[in-house]
C-alpha cells in the first residue's frame, strides 16, 4: 500500500464509482421497484399506477412469454452442449495435425465481427425462393439439388427455425470456446499422454480418461459463461425473426416491451427475470475466475 | 508416414475439413455476393461463379458505393467511430485509475466497494435501461454521443476495472518503494512507472473494448435510436434487414463495411485480441 492523503485516493476511484453508482445501482433498485407499477413510459409520476404482481403473473402465464422462456431454454441446452462440444473436439483434433494455426483464424474470426454481421450472412444461407425460381441460398440450393423442395428456414415453426437461429449462435462462439480450451490442452503435460498410450491405451481411451477429467474445470467456466450468453441473446433473434414465428426469446421480449408497446411494468418484471436467471451462473463463474487469480 | 497411419488419420482430417468449410463458406458467400450485380445476384446463387472465376467482368464495386453514398453507410461508420473510439477511450482511462486506486492505495472501505465493482458484472444490461432513458430524455442526453459515451464507459467499467486491477496489483511493490521514499506522489508513481508496465494489459481491455462497443446493437439502439444523424452501422443494417431484407446486394455490402475494421484489428492485432476475448469472456 502507498501511503497518500486522505482525500488522494477518491480521485482515482471516485469517477469510476460515481459513474457505476449512477449507471448500474441506482437502475437496479428501480427496475425492481417499477416491476410493481403498470404500463407508461416513466419511471414514476401520477399516470403510473401500483399493479401488484401483476406484471409478474404475466410474465410466467402469458403465452409469448412462456413460449419466449421455452426457446431460452431451448437455446441454453442446445447451443452450450454444441459451443462447449465442439470447442473440445477442435482443440484436441487440431493439436494433432500441421495446419492447426489457419483452421483455427478461420473458426475463431466470427468473434470479432458483430452479431447483426453474423445474422446477415446466415440470413442469406437461410434465403428462400419458390420452386419455379433458382435458390440464392446455399442450404435450399443443396435441398433442390437433392431433389428436395425448399424450405422456409426462418419460418418453420417450432423446432427448424429456432434450431437454424441457434446454428447462427454456435457459429459464432465456437472459436471462443476452441480457443479457451486449446490453451487449456497445450499446458497439459504430453508424458502424461505418452504413458498412457506406452501402458496400451488407445486414442480414446487418453481422451476419455486423461484429457477429459483434466479439462473439466475448463468446460465448467467455459459453459457457464455461455449459459450467461445465451441467456441474454437478442441480436441474432431481433435481426433475423425479431421474434415471430415462435421464435421469441426473453431479452427481444423486453425490448418489445420497452419500445413497441410502451409498457415499463412488464419490461422491468422481464428484466428481473433476466437477472435472476443469470446471476447463479455468474457467481459461480465470477467465484472460479477470483479462484483462479488468488491461486497463481 | 506409413499408409496405415495415413489412412487412420483420414477421419481427423476430413472433420477438421468440414468444420473449416462450414465456417467459411458463409463468409465467403457474404463477400463474392457483395461484388456481384444486383440481378445476378437475384438470378442465381454465389457459387455458380466458380466455373468461370477469373472472368473479372462479373465483379464490380457498384453496391459498395450505393451502400456508402446512397445508403447512409459511410455516414453510420463515422457514426460507429465517433461512438466507439471515445467511449472505449474513456472507459480505459477511468478503469485505470480506479483499478490503481483499488491496487495500491489506502483508503476506507477498499475491500467492499471493490467487491461491490466486481459483483455487478453480474446485472445484465436489461436491468439499467429502464430508470436511464427517461432521466436521459429529462437531461437532453438521449439520441446524442455524449449520452452513448457515458452509457459504454459505465457499462464497461466493473470487468475493465477488474482485469487492469488484475494486472497492477500483481506488480512487485519494490518498484515503487525508492520513487515513494524520494517523495514521488501516488499521481507520479501511476503516471511513471505503473501505467508503462501496464500498457499491454491495457492495450488488450482497450481492444477488447472498443470491439465490444463497435458490435454492440443493444446499447444503441436504446439511447441513439435509428436517426441517421447519430446510428452506428449496427442499428442502420438492422434497419435494413426488416426494411429491405431481400435487397441483398445493399444488405452484402452493408454488412462487409461494418465487418472490415473488425476483421482488421482481429488479424493484426490477433495476440492482444485472444488476451483480451479469454480474459473479457463474464461481461454483462
Amino acid at each position: 500500500m502507498l501511503h497518500t492523503g486522505r482525500w488522494r485516493p477518491w480521485l482515482f476511484v471516485g469517477p469510476a464509482l460515481l459513474l457505476i453508482a449512477f449507471f448500474l445501482v441506482y437502475p437496479t433498485v428501480m427496475t425492481f421497484a417499477r416491476s410493481f407499477f403498470g404500463r407508461g413510459t416513466q419511471l414514476y409520476g401520477p399516470t403510473i399506477k401500483f399493479v401488484g404482481l401483476k406484471n409478474w403473473t404475466y410474465v410466467f402465464t402469458n403465452p409469448v412469454m412462456r413460449s419466449a422462456l421455452r426457446n431460452n431454454a431451448l437455446w441454453v441446452v442446445l447451443f452450450t452442449s454444441c459451443t462447449v462440444g465442439f470447442g473440445l473436439i477442435l482443440a484436441v483434433m487440431l493439436d494433432r495435425v500441421r495446419y492447426e494455426k489457419i483452421v483455427k483464424s478461420v473458426i475463431f474470426v466470427p468473434a470479432a465481427i458483430s452479431m447483426v454481421g453474423a445474422s446477415v450472412i446466415w440470413k442469406f444461407i437461410y434465403a428462400y425462393r419458390p420452386v419455379s425460381m433458382n435458390q440464392i441460398g446455399v442450404l435450399n440450393a443443396i435441398v433442390v439439388a437433392l431433389g428436395g423442395e425448399p424450405v422456409g428456414w426462418l419460418i418453420e415453426r417450432p423446432w427448424i427455425n429456432n434450431i437454424c437461429l441457434i446454428v447462427v449462435g454456435i457459429w459464432i462462439w465456437t472459436g471462443f470456446c476452441m480457443v479457451i480450451f486449446s490453451a487449456a490442452y497445450k499446458n497439459i503435460p504430453k508424458q502424461l499422454m505418452e504413458a498412457a498410450r506406452i501402458d496400451g491405451a488407445n486414442e480414446w481411451h487418453i481422451f476419455r480418461k486423461v484429457i477429459l477429467p483434466l479439462l473439466a474445470p475448463t468446460a465448467a467456466v467455459i459453459g457457464t459463461t455461455m449459459v450467461v450468453q445465451v441467456l441474454k441473446i437478442f441480436d441474432i433473434i431481433y435481426v433475423m425473426t425479431n421474434g415471430n414465428y415462435s421464435t421469441e426469446v426473453i431479452a427481444n421480449r423486453m425490448y418489445k416491451e420497452m419500445f413497441n408497446f410502451f409498457n415499463y411494468g412488464r419490461a422491468s418484471a422481464i428484466a428481473v427475470v433476466l437477472l435472476i436467471l443469470i446471476v447463479p451462473f455468474m457467481i459461480l463463474n465470477i467465484r472460479r475466475f477470483t479462484g483462479q487469480e488468488g491461486g497463481r | 508416414m506409413s499408409l496405415r497411419r495415413m489412412l487412420s488419420r483420414t477421419p481427423l482430417h476430413l472433420i477438421l475439413i468440414l468444420f473449416a468449410a462450414v465456417w467459411l463458406i458463409p463468409t465467403l458467400g457474404l463477400l463474392i455476393t457483395s461484388f456481384r450485380d444486383p440481378s445476378a445476384i437475384a438470378g442465381s446463387g454465389w457459387w455458380t461463379i466458380f466455373p468461370k472465376l477469373f472472368s473479372v467482368g462479373q465483379y464490380s464495386l457498384e453496391n459498395y458505393v450505393s451502400v456508402i453514398l446512397k445508403e447512409g453507410f459511410g455516414r453510420s461508420f463515422l457514426n460507429s467511430l465517433v461512438i466507439s473510439v471515445p467511449a472505449t477511450l474513456i472507459s480505459t482511462f477511468i478503469a485505470s485509475f480506479a483499478a490503481f486506486g483499488f491496487a495500491w492505495l489506502r483508503f476506507p472501505g477498499r475491500k467492499f466497494l471493490f467487491m461491490m465493482v466486481v459483483g455487478l458484472m453480474v446485472i445484465p444490461l436489461q436491468m439499467t435501461f429502464i430508470p436511464i432513458l427517461p432521466l436521459y430524455s429529462k437531461l437532453g442526453l438521449a439520441g446524442t454521443f455524449p449520452g452513448i459515451w457515458l452509457a459504454h464507459t459505465a457499462y464497461g467499467l466493473p470487468l475493465t476495472t477488474y482485469l487492469v486491477h488484475n494486472f497492477m496489483a500483481a506488480i512487485p511493490k519494490d518498484l515503487f518503494d525508492s520513487a515513494a521514499i524520494d517523495g514521488a506522489s501516488a499521481f507520479t508513481i501511476f503516471q511513471r512507472i505503473v501505467m508503462p508496465i501496464s500498457l499491454p494489459a491495457i492495450a488488450s481491455v482497450f481492444i477488447f473494448q472498443f470491439l465490444w462497443i463497435w458490435n454492440d446493437l443493444l446499447v444503441a439502439l436504446i439511447y441513439l435510436g435509428a436517426k441517421p444523424e447519430v446510428a452506428p452501422m449496427t442499428v442502420k443494417i438492422a434497419n435494413l434487414v426488416t426494411n429491405r431484407g431481400q435487397d441483398w446486394e445493399l444488405l452484402t455490402a452493408a454488412a462487409f463495411v461494418s465487418m472490415a475494421l473488425p476483421l482488421v484489428v482481429f488479424f493484426s492485432l490477433q495476440r492482444y485480441f485472444v488476451r483480451g476475448i479469454l480474459a473479457g469472456s463474464v461481461k454483462g
